[in-house]
């Protein structure tokens, strides 16, 4: 032991705790399935005041492009389990690879929304719009809720997105390897989360009509 | 060789040893050590605290007087808000579990840090972002946030103040009391020493670990919420509004969904406190241990399903009415098996009635006054009476400020010498709890008697018949801030002057008792593996340092 009269600089022990790390990734993911339960929660009570403005409204969506956006995000999910398994096996430059397809996906998942809103917005259905304001309250409701909710869902993919990428350099730089590859699972599981809520989002939104 | 050792023992404790490669200041903002993050929150948290207590002396010293005293009305209407925002988002809800459960839970588990010790720093970081935002809404332009604590459709987004700001400062003081939460859970499920089984853990973890839980099930809710106002104010979308066919009922709903749960993330670890002190200076163990521990869960699940007692007035169906109101008395029913325990506990104890032990009869009496008045408020027929008056203030005040407030001077006192290695004078603090008890029956019992009288709540003015009763809660808030004061200038001039402290102080047994004061670094030089139940008074004789 030192014992000069200075800061002492301790030798922290290594803990490392996989499983407690996943337990604090779960927990975490609960939080966020309850931030957007109260999203749901609001979409349910409106929905059942205006069933029928609810109806119509949803019409007006993309059926085509929300298809598409939930394939991808299906699919990107498959990559990422993919890439937990691929470092696992010790292949590292497989997991880099499904890890950047992964990303590629959320960027093309993103540029369908940019084309989905900048229709809406074209044809003038925004918050605040006149094109809106006219109609009834239920049909502004169903695209206030639409904007929040896959805007928020949005916001979720692109913290997605930046957690992917971090976990792709620390792959490239031996951080995370075949025995030590908890980051990764846990930003897996991030990502399943966001494919999930859109799961849910999708039939409320373009599905029931 | 003597010499040498006696200056390791001096070093030896965590204020001299580092967790990073820096010394000083720096070795502070950076450190990853539980305890030292537990005193940062210790120094923030305090100094907001004052912060409210001025605050709360201003709006007494405009009340002193009908008509306009020291402040004009809207003036008025920021300080409350002001005050409300810094003493439950700032002192309040991170009060307990981030200082004491910070420094405590994980010595008390016989673990030497948390679970997520970086995330633990973020956390704290988390808080001093939100507590600066909330200050830097209050001068920019625009004005102060007049809406009070609870952020009230419509008035939060008419009202031309700054609110996103505030907001948004009150979202992340929400993440920061989440990722606190799970690094708790984590750390009970994850790392405790050997032996330490769930019935073995003490109640302050025990209570911890349930506000932990409350913590995380019921932030994000409000996080939502606080995030629709926003995005209400900036782009108008109209779900609360009911121009746009909005309601803005549905926002009441979803603020105590978790504004409600909130309360016991308050009072939960406070009942931990107390659930530690008693036996400690009653030398006996805790009556009734299981029962404890069970209630506050109990607490943090039925606590979930009582948050429209706040809204008997707002619209709502009969029947919605009567449940809420009958299971709100329920949730009474765990908080007096917890206060019968206490009082078992003590019976037959060999009591010793020092400094903290006191603070606890202060907090049963106070607690008790405000618990028995929160059925008033919980029956319809007598809620309809005196919602929103002075009454409410009245209530709250004895169960925060009574409650938790009490208890939070009550952990300082007991656990003082453990974390600074230095005793205070036990003298003022005797004298301290007398005129504190004496300060806040004058301040706040008045308001019972204003407010079934009809004196509505966050107004500047009031009526001569109430002159009074306001003159002798002014003069009641001299004392109690002055107390408050006192207690800060004795135990400042303790951290520096104190005699040494013996490492217990009090005969506790738990096992942050068992270590030496201050802790060292990792808090263990081995992990101790445990063989005694958590209040096992026998083991005062095997340990060296009693
Ligand atoms: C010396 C200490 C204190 C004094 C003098 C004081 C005084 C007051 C006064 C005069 C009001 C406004 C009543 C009204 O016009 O409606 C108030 C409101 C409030 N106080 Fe305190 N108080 C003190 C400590 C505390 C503490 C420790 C807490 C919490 C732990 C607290 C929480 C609140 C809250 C939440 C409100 C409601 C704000 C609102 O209406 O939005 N106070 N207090
Ligand atoms: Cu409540």
């Amino acid at each position: 032991m030192r014992n000069d009269h200075e800061a002492v600089v301790v030798e922290q022990h290594v803990h490392r705790d996989d499983v407690g790390a996943r337990m604090g990734m779960w927990l975490f993911l609960f939080t966020e399935v309850l931030l957007f339960g109260g999203m749901f929660l609001v979409y349910a009570v409106y929905r059942y005041q205006h069933t029928n403005d609810f109806r119509l409204a949803a019409m007006e969506l993309n059926t085509g492009i929300g298809t598409l956006n939930t394939i991808i995000l299906l699919t990107s999910s498959l990559t990422v389990a993919l890439a937990i398994a691929a470092i696992q096996k010790k292949n590292k430059f497989l997991s880099i690879l499904l890890l950047s397809v992964t990303i590629l996906f959320a960027f093309m998942f993103m540029v369908n929304k940019y084309f989905e809103w900048s229709a809406k917005f074209e044809h003038g259905i925004y918050p605040g719009s006149e094109e809106l304001l006219n109609r009834s309250n239920g049909q502004i409701l169903f695209f206030g809720l639409y904007y929040v909710m896959t805007g928020l869902h949005g916001l979720h993919v692109i913290i997605g997105v930046v957690i992917l990428l971090f976990i792709l350099v620390f792959i490239i730089r031996d951080k995370v390897t075949f025995d030590n590859y908890v980051k990764l699972e846990n930003a897996g599981l991030y990502w399943h989360l966001v494919d999930l809520i859109w799961i849910f989002l999708f039939p409320l939104f373009y599905l029931i009509q | 060789m003597m010499g040498q050792t006696a200056v390791a023992v001096k070093a030896d404790n965590f204020y001299h040893q580092s967790t990073n490669k820096y010394s000083g200041i720096l070795s502070w903002l950076l450190t990853i050590d539980h305890k030292r993050i537990g005193l940062m929150y210790m120094v923030s948290i305090i100094f907001f605290f004052l912060v409210g207590v001025i605050v709360g002396v201003l709006m007494r010293l405009e009340l002193m007087a009908p008509g306009k005293t020291i402040v004009d009305a809207q003036t008025y209407n920021a300080l409350f808000t002001l005050h409300g925002v810094i003493m439950i988002f700032l002192f309040i809800i991170p009060g307990l579990p981030a200082i004491f459960g910070n420094f405590f839970l994980p010595i008390q588990i016989g673990a030497r840090d948390v679970a997520f010790p970086r995330l633990n720093l973020l956390s704290y970081y988390l808080y001093v972002i939100g507590a600066v935002l909330a200050l830097l809404s209050l001068v920019l332009p625009g004005g102060p946030i007049d809406t009070g604590w609870t952020f009230y459709i419509p008035y939060s987004v008419r009202s031309t103040t700054n609110i996103s700001l505030p907001l948004l400062a009150a979202f992340i003081l929400g993440f920061s009391s989440i990722l606190t939460g799970l690094n708790f859970i984590t750390t009970v499920h994850r790392l405790r020493a050997p032996g330490m089984g769930f019935f073995k853990m003490p109640l302050f973890v025990w209570a911890t670990y349930a506000t932990a839980w409350v913590q995380i099930i019921a932030t994000p809710v409000v996080g939502i919420t606080i995030l629709l106002v926003i995005i209400e104010r900036l782009f108008g979308v109209g779900i609360f509004d009911p121009a746009l066919g909005g309601d803005p009922i549905l926002f009441q709903h979803m603020f105590w969904i978790y504004s409600h749960p909130a309360v016991y993330i308050m009072i939960l670890p406070a009942m931990g406190v107390v659930s530690e002190i008693i036996p400690t200076f009653s030398r006996r163990t805790i009556f009734g241990y299981t029962a404890i521990a069970m209630s506050s869960l109990a607490i943090a699940f039925v606590g979930y399903l009582v948050w429209a007692h706040h809204m008997f007035t707002s619209g709502m169906s009969d029947t919605a009415r009567w449940i809420f109101s009958l299971l709100t008395f329920l949730v009474a029913l765990p908080s007096g098996v917890k206060v019968f325990n206490w009082v078992a506990t003590m019976y037959k104890g060999s009591i010793d009635p020092q400094p903290p032990f006191l603070w606890v009869m202060a907090f049963i009496f106070l607690f008790s006054i405000g618990g028995l008045t929160g059925l008033v408020l919980g029956a319809l027929a007598t809620d309809v009476h005196v919602h929103d008056t002075y009454f409410v203030v009245a209530h709250f005040h004895f169960v925060m400020f009574g409650g938790t407030g009490t208890i939070f001077f009550a952990a300082l006192h007991y656990w003082f010498p453990k974390m600074f290695g230095r005793m205070y004078n036990v003298k003022f603090a005797r004298i301290s709890v007398a005129t504190f008890f004496i300060g806040f029956m004058l301040l706040y019992f008045p308001k019972f008697i204003m407010g079934y009288m009809g004196m509505p709540r966050r107004y500047y003015d009031y009526l001569p018949q109430f002159a009074n009763l306001q003159m002798i809660s002014t003069i009641g808030s001299w004392i109690l801030s002055g107390t408050i004061f006192f207690i800060v200038g004795y135990l400042l001039h303790a951290l520096f002057k104190g005699p040494k402290a013996p490492s217990n102080p009090w005969g506790g047994v738990t096992l942050e008792w068992h270590i030496q004061s201050p802790p060292i670094m990792e808090n263990f030089k081995t992990i101790p593996t445990i063989t005694h139940e958590p209040y096992d008074f026998s083991q005062l004789k095997e340990m060296k340092n009693a």
